[in-house]
């Protein structure tokens, strides 16, 4: 594969907390993973399995204890791509509310490009154009502590997009969300990727928004311990129940109905292909 | 113990250009011993509705009436009041201060006269109550423990001071499913087995359909709906253009009604889901057959 295929090329990653402390802790052991440009690869796992400490690790905003990232042809720990590293990802974190800077939501946008010297015609420009891909033009004007959850979320996925990342990486975007929210960011999420070609790594606890993704990695003390097609994964019904991860309800009841003797086919995800399998059936 | 809102409106900054409406004509009841799931978007009304319930937020207008106290009748003891409604908010771990788990849960119980064995003894059943081993994690600091156990310290916090109401707002945001799994099993115990009244806020419809007895949904700052859990989860279309939903298993057996008229619709959880689509299935077959 061309190298220019490739956004991250992470080998032999291990990170420890408190290093060379008695209370070192080893949060990432051995990660080996190649994620492609333009993929759309969702991270699952509990609290305390590594997912936040490997996204840490995709921009630079921590280095390796042992073995390497390269984003791009970049090595993070190479201090002279940082700018370039920081530019090329851009994070989306958990509470929408520690990422808003400015008085209005356009205003909140143009902070980035600001600060990144972009003339300001250019940044007119952006901010018109981010504001539209994630639906919030009408918006333009508002007080940001005034927007909803998912309102909130998007603003700030606009501002690391008006940067033109070739990636972003969301750790728990939805978290904090009710479910209209968690729609609204995932729509948005969905569309930069298919739309904008933004290489997307999300992280979540929500097992049925990595539905759309191209791959799912599941990861466990430190490990990425699964990788497949979200079909794949949610199989494996028994194993992700056993590391304490979830499956979507339909998926727990086609496994339920499988082990009564049913034929269905494994990893069903979704309420549609549930309601067309059983209509198939009998 | 119960609740009595009567005609509760909360404005937020009045007079001023952000004034805003939080709480608009609310009335409802919390009777003694029940389970209720509050929902609704965020900026709905809820944690704005349930600060009211131990006096945090005075209303603008009309009246809260706890175990048949009126807390805005002037004499009303709100210590009292406090005591009894126990409000655990969203994130509690971040109220953590103390150097050990024992002195961050006997904070409430200390300050309210507790000293010495009844103190222990308190700090030990809340701990119990929310299931974290008294011995082994009386002395650690709060801070090293992980985000689950620092949350049922949290929790054990607000047990410790014997509330006969609790009221959780979104107890299991940010927790794993296996944390959250925990935690939501710990609070139906303590309504179980302790006889608590519950109030849970939640944005999981999927936690609120397993737990609770009965909905209440909130929408703009009005309550807009409440009946049993399952009479509100019928209502799928409107819980919908409130931004709300329903739970997959419920939506599964709504849309294979639209195929077959048989099929139960009245679903809340996956082991009923099973039950009803095993039935239909057979049901199905039987007549290939015939």
């Amino acid at each position: 594969m061309a190298s220019g295929e490739i956004m991250f090329k992470i080998s032999g990653l291990s990170h420890y907390y408190n290093q060379g402390q008695e209370n070192q802790v080893a949060a990432l052991a051995d990660i080996n993973l190649e994620i492609k440009r333009g993929e759309f690869v969702t991270v699952i796992g509990t609290n305390g399995s590594g997912k936040s400490t490997l996204a840490k690790h995709l921009n630079a905003l921590l280095l390796p204890s042992k073995g390497r990232v390269l984003v791009k042809d970049m090595d993070t720990r190479d201090a002279g791509r940082l700018w370039d590293i920081r530019q090329t990802v851009g994070m989306v974190f958990q509470n929408p509310d520690n990422q808003i800077v400015a008085t209005t939501v356009e205003e909140d946008v143009a902070f980035g490009p600001e600060n990144l010297g972009i003339p300001p015609a250019e940044i007119r420009r952006r901010v018109d154009e981010v504001l539209a891909v994630v639906d919030m033009e009408e918006f333009r004007q508002a007080a940001p502590h005034l927007l909803s959850g998912g309102q909130k979320q998007r603003v700030a996925i606009a501002g690391v997009i008006a940067m033109r990342p070739e990636c972003v990486v969301l750790d728990e975007p939805t978290a904090m969300l009710d479910p209209s929210g968690r729609e609204e960011v995932m729509a948005t999420v969905l569309k930069l990727n298919r739309e904008e070609g933004i290489t997307v790594v999300h992280i979540t606890h929500y097992m049925e928004e990595t539905v759309w993704s191209d791959r799912v990695l599941v990861m466990d003390a430190g490990r990425i311990i699964l990788a497949g097609e979200p079909k794949e994964i949610f199989s494996r019904v028994e194993e992700i129940k056993a590391i304490g991860l979830d499956v979507p309800q339909v998926t727990d009841l086609a496994a339920r109905l499988q082990r009564d003797g049913y034929p269905l086919p494994a990893g069903i995800l979704t309420v549609e292909e549930m309601v067309k399998e059983l209509c198939q059936l009998g | 113990m119960s609740i009595r809102v009567e005609h509760l409106t909360h404005i937020y900054m009045p007079n001023t250009p952000m004034e805003s409406l939080a709480l608009d004509d609310v009335s409802l009841e919390i009777e003694d011993g029940e389970f209720v799931g509050l929902i609704g978007q965020t900026g709905s009304g809820k944690s704005t509705l349930i600060q009211h319930f131990n006096d945090l937020l005075k209303p603008t207008s009309g009246k809260v009436i706890v175990d048949g106290i009126d807390l805005g009748h002037k004499g009303t003891s709100l210590k009292e009041v406090r005591r009894r409604v126990g409000l655990v908010f969203q994130y509690p771990e971040h109220q953590l201060f103390e150097e050990t788990v024992f002195a961050d849960i006997a904070y409430g119980p200390r300050n309210m006269g507790l000293a010495g064995e009844e103190l222990e003894v308190r700090v030990q059943e809340a701990m119990e109550m929310v299931g974290i081993d008294y011995a082994t994690l009386k002395d650690r600091s709060p801070f090293d423990l992980s985000g689950g156990q620092m949350r049922r310290v949290a929790m054990a916090g607000v047990l410790a001071m014997k509330p006969k109401i609790l009221v959780l707002d979104e107890p299991t945001a940010g927790l794993d499913p296996r944390g959250r799994e925990e935690i939501l099993q710990q609070i139906k115990e303590l309504h179980r087995r302790f006889g608590l009244t519950v109030v849970l806020v939640s944005h999981s419809m999927e936690d609120v359909a397993r737990l609770a007895d009965r909905l209440l949904v909130m929408h703009r700052g009005k309550l807009v709906l409440t009946g049993t859990t399952r009479e509100v989860f019928a209502r799928a279309e409107y819980l919908r253009q409130l931004g709300l939903g329903v739970p997959q298993v419920t939506e599964l057996a709504r849309r294979l009604r639209e195929h077959y008229g048989t099929m139960r619709v009245d679903i809340l959880t996956v082991e009923e889901a099973h039950q009803a689509i095993s039935a239909f299935l057979r049901q199905k077959r039987g007549k290939v057959h015939a």
